[in-house]
């Protein structure tokens, strides 16, 4: 018995972060004169997150108690021969989900950005574009069509672009949302050319009817060449959920994009908008389906990038970053899982990840404040006394992250590493060994951060950049930070915590994503084989307490605990031993050396080339002053006739009188 | 010896010839280039006149009538402008006339 929900709560989930976006942004700001203080706009900015995530909240709850859903057109926008561009809402368990993961995790950001960015300049435009953002990904998670989805993609890009770039006085700010901006250019070009392919194969961009039709699309060859159309419809797809994504090689824009504030990094490049694009995978699932080569594209990458986005996560001593390269390798994971066409536990993966990294990048956030804004770990250590709650708060994050039975993360990544063994498909093996091996990694730089900035010496007034002025001096020690801080950090931890216990029955085993998310078990049967072994949350927490992921994972603790606090020496001995790796991993595998030097010089390069060559040389060379050259040549000719002499004109004449005749006559 | 047609036909090609002949050589003056044009119109009505008279038409010699009397206005017209060229140039040596040169 399905009921429906009604379209105007749900407009007005999405509508009401863009009034408070809107309204912020125009009259909180020097655009509209600064109208309205700081206590409004965050008032008004919160009240709309507020509503949404009620309305959400409330939405969610009538999916999964009444198994209501939605799947209607609100507005056509305009109609183009047999292509209607429609706005229309689609909840059905997955979208609802999301929606309730956005605006939680907003709401608790808003929040905390009222104590974070207290002496910030540029406080209401702060609270403008995190309700933008809040709207624009409330848009992509509830379309029906690929359009609107498109829309609500570009959008994310854009505030992240705005928010990345926000202390837009710094250099480093502007080429790190420059460089996001850029990377993301060459995954949506993927993404619009699918989207391309899907209109022009399947004639709308509706989901319902693009699903219907995917079957015919599996059996079609891309024109001119053996291909089958789905993969490469599929394998466009995916490339833009790895901009999105952050999905390797494109996951370069994600560490740079820490330059933006704490808040933003934790809503928008750790819980939600990076997780579009695996959002976007699992709802495109009946597509997906058909490629087996494209799942097995996504397996590998993903595997890429959840092991070796982990190592570069050892050898950071930025806290942020630190927490950036763990969200790159709990993406990867997630798309291991799309892989695996385990959608429904990458989704299950996006939403526990949501909740644990969002608290953890707000902790860390909050670890900034305590210490005046350093943020190198190495100048940390021991604050877990001055910083209760944040340091407890941080540790549950760490424990959901690292996979400990019974915290939310074990649930999920449990259940990935269980599904990519049970894949089948070409590289399932490696990606195996990856999501493996990545887990004692994660660990690892989960808890060498957590034990170098919470435990050990306390090192923060050793920091040989920080400023040692006089007024400072006064308050150097570490202070907790206020309650608009602390209590989003309570409250994210609390789903940190038991929503994977409480949850992994109807998300995974149950038919909560029923509709929304299709697995053909006969072809993949790795969802069916976690279902077999599956008997309950508690006997799977138990049964995790002894299988090689749990041993990996306190394998890991063991060893950070070992390094950093045993035997703090002996890290710097290890990094000397293998200087040669440790300086692969400092540059990042010099992937960003290579985009600087060979793409973006190499395009330099090209348009130089194409410059010179094809517009100065061709165009302007050749085309247009080769047109006058040449006259200029030919006349240079012919004005040798032009003597001025009346007679020469005659004789021509009557030279050209006699061939006439004479053509005539001997005609 | 009776005049034939022939007759007629060969002293206008000559006198054709001639105002050719006179073009090409003047390099002096002017007022000879506008004579040699005339003759070739005569030349031309020569011709006419010889037609109309053989062939019993006589719309040849009417023509004539006109080509003389545009003849006329032409040679008008070319001694005001080479009026007009003196006034500017203070000669009239064909030689001299070349500024139409490319």
């Amino acid at each position: 018995m399905s009921q429906s929900l009604s379209a105007s709560v749900l407009l007005t989930i999405a509508l009401a972060p863009l009034v408070g976006a809107v309204v912020t942004g125009v009259f909180g700001t020097a655009f509209g004169g600064n109208r309205i203080g700081r206590v409004a706009c965050h008032s008004l900015a919160i009240a709309g997150v507020l509503l949404a995530f009620v309305l959400s909240a409330h939405t969610l709850w009538r999916v999964a108690v009444a198994d209501a859903h939605f799947n209607q057109t609100i507005y056509t926008w305009m109609v183009l021969g047999n292509l209607k561009m429609e706005i229309g809402f689609l909840v059905d368990g997955l979208s609802a989900m999301m929606m309730c993961v956005v605006t939680f995790v907003s709401l608790m950001v808003h929040i905390y950005t009222v104590g974070y960015m207290r002496d910030d300049d540029g406080y209401n435009r702060f609270f403008a574009y995190i309700s933008l953002f809040t709207f624009s990904m409330l848009m992509l998670v509830m379309s029906n069509n690929l359009l609107q989805l498109f829309f609500g993609w570009e959008a994310v890009g854009l505030v992240s672009y705005l928010l990345i770039g926000f202390w837009f006085k710094r250099p480093t700010a502007i080429f790190a949302n420059m460089k996001a901006f850029l990377v993301n250019r060459v995954g949506d070009f993927g993404f619009i050319l699918g989207i391309g392919l899907i209109v022009a194969f399947a004639g709308t961009l509706n989901y319902t009817e693009v699903f219907a039709k995917a079957p015919e699309l599996a059996k079609l060859a891309f024109p001119g060449t053996s291909w089958l159309l789905i993969t490469v419809i599929c394998i466009c797809l995916f490339i833009g959920a790895m901009g999105k994504s952050a999905q390797f090689p494109l996951h370069v824009w994600l560490p740079d994009s820490m330059e933006g504030p704490t808040p933003i990094s934790a809503l928008i490049h750790a819980a939600t908008m990076v997780t579009a694009g695996i959002f976007m995978v699992a709802r495109m699932s009946p597509l997906f389906e058909f490629s087996d080569t494209a799942l097995g594209f996504i397996l590998v990458i993903g595997a890429i990038t959840a092991l070796f986005m982990g190592f570069l996560g050892i050898i950071q001593n930025d806290i942020k970053r630190v927490v950036a390269y763990s969200t790159l390798s709990q993406l990867g994971y997630m798309t291991v899982a799309l892989g695996a066409s385990a959608y429904s536990v990458a989704v299950f993966h996006l939403m526990t990840h949501a909740f644990f990294k969002a608290l953890l990048f707000l902790a860390a956030g909050s670890v900034i404040m305590g210490v005046h804004h350093n943020q190198d770990i190495r100048w940390m250590g021991g604050l877990r006394k001055y910083m209760p709650i944040t340091w407890i708060t941080a540790l549950l994050g760490s424990l959901a992250l690292i996979g400990t039975p019974l915290f939310a993360g074990f649930y999920s990544k449990d259940s990935i590493i269980e599904a990519v063994h049970f894949s089948n498909l070409p590289g399932a093996g490696f990606a195996y060994f990856a999501v493996l091996a990545g887990v004692f990694v994660t660990a690892f730089y989960s808890f060498r951060m957590y034990f170098l900035v919470f435990h050990g010496k306390e090192r923060f007034d050793q920091n040989p950049d920080a400023h040692h002025d006089e007024q400072h001096g006064a308050q150097h020690a570490p202070h907790e930070s206020p309650w608009v801080v602390t209590v989003p950090l309570v409250l994210l931890a609390i789903p940190s915590v038991v929503i994977g216990f409480l949850t992994v029955q109807p998300m995974l085993h149950g038919d909560f994503f029923k509709g929304a998310i299709v697995v053909n078990a006969a072809i993949h049967p790795a969802m069916t084989e976690l279902g077999k072994i599956f008997q309950g949350p508690l006997a799977m927490a138990l049964h995790g307490l002894t299988t090689a992921p749990f041993w990996l994972a306190v394998a890991g603790v063991a060893c950070a605990y070992y390094l950093y606090l045993v035997n703090p020496a002996l890290p710097a001995a290890i990094k000397a031993r293998v200087m040669p790796l440790y300086t692969l991993l400092e540059n990042k595998y010099y992937l960003d050396w290579f985009n600087e030097n060979v793409l973006a010089r190499g395009a330099r390069a090209l348009g130089f080339g194409l410059w010179k060559g094809g517009d100065e040389a061709l165009i302007d060379g050749t085309l247009v002053n080769g047109s006058w050259k040449l006259v200029a040549l030919v006349s240079g000719v012919v004005r040798r006739f032009q003597t001025g002499y009346l007679y020469h004109y005659a004789l021509w004449m009557i030279l050209g009188v006699f061939v006439l005749m004479t053509y005539f006559v001997w005609r | 010896m009776t005049l034939t047609l022939g007759h007629f036909l060969s002293l206008g090609a000559m006198l054709f010839a001639l105002s050719v002949i006179g073009i090409f050589l003047n390099r002096k003056n002017l007022i000879i280039l506008l004579m040699a044009i005339e003759l070739m119109l005569l030349a031309v009505n020569m011709n006419f006149v010889a037609f109309s008279y053989y062939l019993g038409d006589m719309h040849g010699q009417i023509f004539v009538f006109f080509i003389l009397t545009v003849a006329a206005a032409e040679s008008a017209i070319g001694l005001a402008i080479l009026v007009q060229l003196f006034r500017n140039k203070s000669n009239i040596n064909v030689d001299e006339l070349n500024t139409l040169k490319g």
